[in-house]
């Protein structure tokens, strides 16, 4: 069995759009040394914006401020006394995205499509190149001159007079019926 | 109520057996499933307790909201009220907003489900001083 290396990028790749978005990776280091960059500690409890986890398993922010230390004490007493900002910072603490900045769409679509447009254009080109370049010289026998020389042996020939190619020719007034 | 809403729109036995007569045997004998089948109040009830454990940690906070946000229903006002009490005695007022946008996404479509639990709990906000999401600004993205 493969080992499967369960990058954040990885990750972000299974998941769907629905419900969840990148696993973030505050908290984690990810300097680069080296040119290798380091790939997401999984060992440890991870945050994670996802609409049908609404807890995750540790808060965004955990290295926090003395502001926001004092904030937290605050918030040990009564929230009436917290003021709008404040209780707005202790979500902050704790939150990374709001349900309704999870939901928000992305215009994803536009490059999806755009992407779509642009090689079935680039595909169009190649295939005019391939018309100039690649195909063999027109056959002789597909020019209007001789097509009109054929149809006139064919008729000469009397192919399928009955019900068929010949049978549409008025031999008479020397037009098609 | 709503779970019984949300559970006639979702094809499964369950749903189906809501309308059928009731058996008088002491253990309801279902045709779809075997064992008892725990009633409404009884979910109810048991994610009541769950929550008001007077010495609830965070980790099972976390773990009961996301498992019943997991569910295929949206949580009576009844079962919100204690877990927002007991974000109250974790001193967690972040969690408890969460909560309730939850709550809100849960509904999706049924657009009269959050006004409904909000009505219901207004006074444990009140009382407990948790702000909705609308009155943070934070229901727009």
């Amino acid at each position: 069995m493969e080992m499967l290396h369960l990058t954040a990028g990885r990750v972000a790749g299974l998941l769907s759009r629905r419900g969840v978005a990148v696993f973030s990776t505050s908290g984690v280091k990810m300097a680069s040394h080296g040119g290798v960059t380091e790939q997401t500690d999984m060992s440890v409890p991870l945050y994670c914006d996802r609409l049908d986890t609404p807890l995750p398993d540790r808060p965004y922010k955990d290295t926090l401020s003395a502001a926001d230390k004092s904030l937290k004490q605050k918030e040990k007493g009564p929230w009436n006394s917290l003021s709008k900002e404040e209780k707005l910072a202790l979500y902050r603490i704790m939150f990374n995205e709001t349900y309704a900045e999870m939901k928000k769409p992305t215009g994803e679509w536009k490059t999806v499509l755009g992407g779509i447009f642009f090689f079935i254009g680039f595909t169009g080109l190649v295939v005019l190149w391939q018309r100039y370049y690649v195909y063999p010289p027109h056959p002789r026998t597909l020019d209007d001159e001789w097509q009109a020389m054929q149809v006139k042996r064919m008729l000469d020939m009397r192919v399928n007079p009955v019900e068929g190619f010949s049978a549409k020719w008025d031999y008479e007034k020397g037009q098609w019926k | 109520m709503f779970r019984a809403a949300l559970r006639l729109s979702v094809s499964g036995a369950r749903s189906l057996t809501r309308s059928r007569p009731q058996y008088t045997a002491s253990v309801a004998a279902r045709s779809y499933s075997h064992g008892k089948q725990e009633t409404d109040e009884e979910f109810d009830a048991r994610w009541v307790t769950y929550f008001n454990k007077p010495d609830i940690d965070a980790w099972e906070l976390r773990k009961g909201m996301n498992t019943l946000i997991g569910y295929d229903l949206v949580p009576e006002p009844k079962i919100l009220e204690a877990a927002l009490r007991a974000c109250r005695r974790l001193n967690d007022l972040a969690s408890a907003i969460r909560i309730l946008e939850a709550v809100k996404d849960k509904s999706g479509p049924h657009k009269e489900i959050y006004p409904y639990v909000l009505q219901e709990l207004q006074p444990t906000l009140n009382e407990l001083g948790i702000p909705t999401p609308e009155e943070l600004g934070i229901n727009k993205a």
